[in-house]
């Protein structure tokens, strides 16, 4: 499955193409980390436990998109967006969308 | 009681923060350099000429960056006068870095990125508790061609 964010991918051309497809997640960490991470709020810096929680939950939308596009029979997604948005508190949600197509 | 721990938070939060800040924007300064071979834009189309294309994948990078006890106190001071919140700008811009730089060191065999995208998001947790952090997201398409033989 080849995954670009581009609208075609190099070297390939584009024979059909199979519509949009999306993946999404909505994903929380426990208390314990935010706690952590509100104590590291008053230093400052990076916040490990969110920075892996946000890629967790990107992989996870990505590989439902992927799922998505292999149903439909698609060899490629190509022009792949992500979209974040936070949802509630301590929750957020990844979007990720892009259209599925067969290339050679 | 209450203002010392405000005091000692705005102490730490000062002392801590510029000390990382500092570190993080050498370390940040060193890495892009290692990295400047590569080139990476926002157009839709490779620039120049470039070898037969044998593959290409998504890359990203990521990070989540907050800003210490001080500057979000100063910030905020701002906030009553308007202006430009340099406390603020710092954050995002080490982030943005950091982000670009995440995502160059996950495809070092790359010979052009393309088509880069930057989105950020802020994760607050609600109104009482802040948490004043940003979220970068940057992510492309890596290029790798056959090398010239």
């Amino acid at each position: 499955m080849f995954l670009t964010n581009t609208e075609d991918i190099p070297g390939k051309t584009i024979q059909v193409c199979k519509g949009v497809v999306s993946g999404s997640t909505v994903r929380a960490k426990h208390a314990g980390r935010d706690i952590m991470a509100s104590i590291k709020n008053i230093f400052g810096g990076e916040l490990v436990a969110y920075t892996e929680l946000l890629s967790e939950s990107r992989d996870e939308a990505i590989s439902r998109m992927k799922q998505e596009a292999q149903e439909l029979g698609a060899n490629a997604i190509v022009n792949v967006r992500f979209s974040t948005s936070s949802v509630a508190a301590g929750a957020a949600e990844i979007y990720v969308y892009g259209t599925a197509v067969v290339v050679k | 009681m209450e203002l010392i721990v405000f005091i000692t938070l705005l102490g730490l939060g000062y002392f801590f923060g510029r000390l990382a800040e500092k570190r993080h924007f050498k370390s940040t300064h060193d890495r892009e350099k290692l990295h400047l071979r590569l080139p990476t834009t926002s157009l839709k189309r490779p620039m120049g000429t470039l070898p037969p294309v044998t593959e290409s994948s998504l890359v990203s990078g990521n990070v989540v960056i907050s800003v210490d006890y001080c500057k979000r106190i100063l910030a905020g001071l701002r906030n009553i006068f308007g202006g430009q919140v340099s406390a603020y700008e710092t954050l995002v811009d080490r982030a943005r870095r950091e982000a670009i730089l995440r995502m160059k060191e996950s495809c070092p065999t790359a010979t052009q990125l393309i088509n880069l995208r930057i989105e950020t998001s802020s994760i607050s947790k609600g109104a009482k508790q802040q948490i004043g952090s940003v979220e970068v997201l940057a992510y492309a398409t890596a290029l790798y061609c056959r090398p010239e033989a």
